[in-house]
């Protein structure tokens, strides 16, 4: 609720306009009923028409007024709600874009997604709604009341008893419909992800004949579901006819009351005529309040998670004094320990390292060896819990993001392309890149025959999700894309899994004799992939258990050997 | 014309579907007539309270108290038959989509697998999920207000004519301009609502594409440029926005504005006749408040007529699915513990019927060999799998197992003769010891966890917050590809069929495990048919049979020695790994 008001401030002169302008013409809206009564009582009741004419005058200048204050009113809050909700959502991005890996990953991508679109036209409409309608319920009710008590005070007081009633009634049923109408939500969400889990799994679910399991397992989910929307309905089916039904007995006692009133003289019969048409104009008005107020508590949870988002912590990571560039791409480790969770189980535990500018390092490790860790770890994508990691003798801590995205060449394990053209997915990182540059870059990642063989060879279109090109495709345009900007240190996080062995090896020679001589750092769990490194980083579960040439592992860890060994059983690699 | 003919074709389906709540409906519309008519005899007799007070000392006591015992009746009665109404629907409702989506989802766990790879399965989810829910709300709720609103249009005018013909002629005529009023805004503004539409899309799928390349973004210091290009489709959204939600805002006052000035028009000149004589102060009040609400049940109507060709178009989204083919499970033959000879004899078979792909393919299998399928990526090394479990059916030629062709065995019984272990790996939301039952109902514990050791699955499943009874989450990321995999593997494990399938089984489990988990592979293959699909070398060199698949095709045939001494395309490929 905060949230979306400090967004709704910038706006706030409009923002107090909209709900204003809507309060006018309620305020028009309530002199009808007077005016009718006047016409009643003076003008049927002393037979004078042109009163009544000059009455009807009165009546069109208050319609005419009240459309005016009316759109007025709209245009101010369609404006609040649809500039602070793109605000929201410009804010959110911002946010999004800042928040570190770790985070990320901690929400996944599906909900980042949903949180900047629904919850946030959710956000949009609630907040047009609000300034719409929400005022403007309860203006009718109070206002219906004190012109009641202007007519006749006495027979006022049956407008408190009921007001008093409905609003009971209807915070009760809302009481008891709105927790559940969450629930039934929920329940919902289940019944989509079973469908969904269900479509990917269907070749699975066949295999193990599962099927009628699963139908099974549906039809549970689906009776909850109904139960709970019936048991929930029947209450909420209750709203229509209560209020209905205390308005009318209401009308009811005022007629009564009144007609006393007119006996003794202090009320004509036209004032009971504007009465109960004040009453009816309640029963209107809090029937609409009652269906916003739900509308409503959909766009409250909208709002938290929004807002949660916004203010959730990048995991903080320290930032040192800059100690001026650096003049090479010296990588040095020293004693180097991280946690995920900052416990005393680490993740990464004490590795020590140098790579020299200009050198091949290996890395390699099972599953859940360390291998990606340890690369985040290089280019400060992550803080070391203990030691340093420092490029050319200063801390990477020292190092602005810029400065390092700038030394690092990064192409990640999941080959990704953006929808644009292959021309602006290579110059990402730098804009100013030339053809030359771009077809150097291609021709080292063994991109640049299928690239030309596109309609429009550099600026041919790349699909959303690089859909247009394939796997192996996808890989080797990442490649090209980091070797652009012309790295000094590249790393290559498993990233040609899927070339075939003739490409992969094809690859590593040209980049091998790329003309700037980068670091380059290759994580694989091939070892055919790092055969040749000058040296090779053997991961165990976070720990260095290797580290040398291939020679050198060979007849020392034992790692190593069973990586090796396994790929190249022992009497091929003799013969090879 | 074929559109209204299909509507019609539709609305036919959907009123047989309603079939077995007939009588919940036939009693919430007599629910609906009685609450109408309740409702509108509620002005009336306010009208007639009014004439019994005309002034000081001439007041009709016995006559207004006898009025007023009438309403109180009457709003009785009409609490009840409303609620009785609203139950009713509500039952209908939820239930008939209750079974629209059990029948959808039924439907899906047989339909053809090509109509599920060929899909987005986003789309299916959104039929069973919100079209259902779309189709009940709109045509139920929709089928309520017409009839309602068509009667309380009905029910005011007789009323109206009741009291004055002349004024009652007014309403009828004038009435109608705002609903025109109203049809011609919202007509304008619909394109207004296109515009929307479209730039909201393509700002959704800037910001899919960026959050799921966060990563990249960050390393290609690129997020300050994505910002920019984000802030120019944000702004031209708004904009957007801004216009079809202020304009389609002036609906409701403009109509309000015709409404007020009929209001005002019935006023004047019902007092003006009530001088005359021509009608009572009481008469004028029923009418005034008729007049009033007469013009709602039209904007409810032209409302719901959009919402009603919504909901039929959901319902016929829901029936495509109810109505898709499913898979051909003719076959009645049960192989019990099949020997595993597989033969595929002359057997053609593509995806899309314009581009051939399997022709003429012949491959004999014996018992317990192994077969190992080898290829470039995307050149088809699935489709034999595809074929062999039914999942796609082939277009001529036979496949068979032990000498059956398997069209003629029972599809459930064909697919329990193989295990398979596919590279996608698929786990259920469901705990860990639910998820490897999957193939054997009735494994104790034990077994499991033995099953799991010998995968070298029970480490980290120990190590999960509740070990084996740990709900797996398909999203949440807990588990790496290589887990998953293991997983898997363990899953078939516990219960070993005749035959094996193993589609890349193994390519996100890193070498050494892989190698660890080796001998449980051995004794899961011993004396097993099996086809793996693999690109280790290691894997494919022991293999009985290689078949070398490129472009669909199976190019080359034989064991590792005959292919090496054939010099193509295997040994171009061994080659490349030991060169």
């Amino acid at each position: 609720m905060k949230f979306i008001l400090s967004y709704v401030k910038k706006y706030h002169i409009r923002a107090i306009l909209a709900p204003f302008f809507k309060m006018l013409e309620a305020v028009f809206e309530l002199l009808v009923p007077l005016v009718m009564a006047s016409i009643i009582n003076k003008g049927i009741g002393s037979g004078d028409s042109a009163y009544i004419i000059r009455m009807s005058g009165v009546l069109l200048i208050l319609a005419v007024c009240g459309l005016i204050f009316s759109i007025t009113a709209q245009y101010f809050s369609a404006y609040v709600a649809v500039y602070s909700a793109s605000d929201i959502r410009h804010d959110l991005f911002a946010k999004i874009l800042s928040l570190s890996q770790g985070a990320k990953d901690r929400v996944g991508e599906e909900v980042l997604t949903t949180r900047i679109t629904n919850d946030i036209n959710q956000i949009q409409n609630a907040i047009n709604m609000v300034l719409r309608l929400f005022l403007r319920s309860p203006f009718i009710v109070a206002g219906a009341t004190i012109m009641a008590f202007i007519v006749d005070v006495k027979s006022a007081f049956t407008f408190l008893v009921v007001v008093g009633l409905l609003s009971i009634i209807v915070y009760f049923i809302m009481r008891y419909t709105l927790p559940r109408y969450k629930a039934i939500a929920a329940k919902l969400e289940k019944v989509l992800h079973l469908t969904s889990e269900n479509l990917t799994g269907s070749r699975v679910l066949r295999a193990f004949c599962q099927t009628d399991k699963e139908k099974k397992d549906f039809e549970i989910k689906t009776k909850e579901l109904a139960s709970m929307q019936i048991n929930t309905g029947r209450i909420a089916a209750l709203l229509n006819p209560v209020t209905y039904v205390v308005v009318n007995f209401g009308i009811i006692a005022l007629i009564y009351v009144s007609m006393k009133r007119v006996d003794s003289g202090f009320i004509l019969q036209g004032d009971i005529v504007a009465l109960v048409n004040y009453m009816s104009q309640i029963l209107i008005e809090l029937v609409k309040l009652a269906n916003l107020i739900v509308l409503l508590m959909k766009a409250f949870p909208s709002a938290e998670r929004v807002s949660e988002l916004m203010n959730m912590k990048s995991d903080e990571r320290a930032h040192l004094e800059n100690q001026g560039q650096s003049n090479s791409a010296d990588l040095k480790l020293d004693h180097v320990y991280f946690s995920y969770n900052g416990g005393n189980e680490y993740d990464i535990e004490d590795i020590s390292l140098n790579i020299p500018s200009g050198s091949v390092l290996g890395v390699i490790g099972g599953t859940g060896s360390g291998k990606s860790t340890f690369l985040r770890l290089l280019n400060h994508t992550y803080d070391v819990t203990k030691g340093t990691v420092t490029l050319d003798g200063k801390d990477v801590r020292a190092f602005t993001d810029t400065e390092l995205s700038d030394i690092f060449g990064i192409v990640p394990q999941r080959a990704a392309l953006f929808s644009g053209t292959v021309r602006s997915n290579m110059t990402m990182k730098c804009a100013d890149a030339t053809d030359a540059d771009i077809e150097a870059a291609l021709t080292t990642a063994q991109a640049l025959d299928f690239v030309q063989a596109k309609d429009g060879g550099i600026d041919a279109t790349v699909a959303g999700r690089g859909a247009n090109f394939s796997g192996g495709q996808k890989q080797r345009l990442t490649i090209a894309r980091a070797l652009v900007s012309k790295p000094q240190i590249l790393i290559l996080d498993d990233s040609s899994s899927a070339l075939d062995l003739a490409t992969e090896s094809k690859l590593k020679k040209a980049l091998m004799s790329l003309p700037w001589h980068p670091t380059i750092i290759i994580v694989s769990q091939r070892a055919s992939s790092v055969l040749e490194a000058d040296q090779i980083l053997v991961l165990d579960d976070g720990k260095c258990v290797g580290l040398g040439s291939h020679d050198k592992l060979l007849g020392t860890c034992e790692t190593y050997e069973e990586i090796y060994y396994c790929q190249y059983p022992r009497e091929e690699a003799n013969n090879g | 014309m074929a559109k209204k003919e299909s509507q019609s074709r539709i609305l036919n389906r959907v009123l047989t579907e309603l079939k077995a709540y007939s009588t919940s409906i036939i009693f919430s519309i007599l629910c609906a007539i009685a609450t109408v008519y309740l409702t509108l005899r509620i002005p009336i007799l306010t009208g007639q309270a009014v004439d019994c007070v005309i002034g000081p000392g001439e007041i009709d006591y016995v006559k207004l108290l006898s009025i007023l015992e009438v309403m109180g009746g009457t709003v009785a009665a009409t609490f009840f038959t409303q609620w009785i109404m609203n139950r009713l629907n509500n039952n209908i409702t939820y239930s008939v989509t209750k079974s629209l989506r059990d029948r959808a989802f039924a439907k899906q766990q047989h339909m053809k697998l090509a109509d599920i790879d060929s899909h987005p399965h986003g789309d299916y989810v959104s039929r069973i999920v919100s079209d259902a829910d779309t189709f009940s709300d709109g045509l139920l709720m929709g089928f309520t207000q017409v009839f309602t609103g068509v009667l309380t249009i009905i029910g005011t005018i007789y009323f109206m004519i009741g009291i004055s013909l002349k004024i009652a002629l007014i309403v009828i005529i004038l009435t109608p301009a705002s609903l025109f009023l109203a049809k011609f805004i919202s007509e304008r503004t619909y394109k207004f609502f296109g515009q929307q539409a479209k730039l909201r899309g393509t700002e959704t799928s800037y910001i899919e594409e960026i959050i799921l390349n966060k990563n990249i973004v960050r390393n290609m210091d690129y997020e300050d440029d994505a910002l920019v290009k984000f802030e120019s489709m944000n702004d031209e959204l708004a904009d957007a926005s801004m216009k079809a939600t202020f304009y389609s805002s002036t609906v409701n006052p403009s109509t309000r504005l015709v409404n007020n000035i009929i209001y005002a028009i019935v006023g004047v000149l019902g007092a003006l006749m009530a001088i005359a004589g021509g009608i009572t102060v009481g008469g004028l009040t029923s009418f005034l408040s008729y007049a009033s609400t007469y013009g709602k049940p039209f904007n409810e109507i032209s409302g719901v007529v959009t919402e009603f060709q919504n909901a039929l178009a959901c319902a016929e989204r829901l029936f495509e699915m109810i109505d898709a083919e499913v898979e051909v499970d003719e076959g009645e033959k049960i192989i019990d513990g099949a020997k595993g000879s597989i033969e595929f004899k002359d057997v053609f078979f593509s995806y899309d019927k314009n581009k051939k792909l399997i022709e003429n393919l012949n491959i004999k299998v014996e018992p317990g060999q192994r077969v190992a399928i080898v290829g470039p990526t995307g050149a088809g090394k699935s489709t034999i799998i595809n074929l062999l479990m039914r999942f796609y059916d082939i277009d001529a030629g036979q496949i068979t197992i032990d000498g059956v062709d398997i069209s003629d065995i029972s599809i459930d019984n064909l697919r329990r003769n193989f295990g398979m272990v596919l590279q996608e790996t698929w786990v259920k939301e469901a705990t860990v010891k639910e998820n490897l039952r999957m193939a054997s109902p009735n494994a104790t514990d034990e077994e499991i966890i033995e099953a799991a050791k010998a995968t070298h699955a029970h480490s980290f499943i120990k190590k999960m917050p509740y070990g084996y009874d740990t709900i797996l989450s398909t999203d949440n990321g807990s588990l790496s590809q290589g887990q998953m995999q293991l997983l898997c593997i363990t899953r078939v494990m516990l219960n070993i069929p005749p035959m094996l399938i193993l589609d890349e089984a193994t390519s996100s489990i890193d070498t050494r495990t892989e190698q660890k988990i080796q001998s449980a592979f051995n004794k899961m293959m011993k004396g097993r048919t099996t086809f793996v699909v693999a690109h280790r070398l290691s894997t494919i060199r022991e293999a009985d049979v290689i078949l070398f698949v490129k472009d669909g095709q199976i190019v080359e045939q034989g064991n590792h020695r005959e292919l090496l001494q054939k010099d193509g395309f295997y040994a171009k490929l061994y080659r490349s790994q030991f060169a």
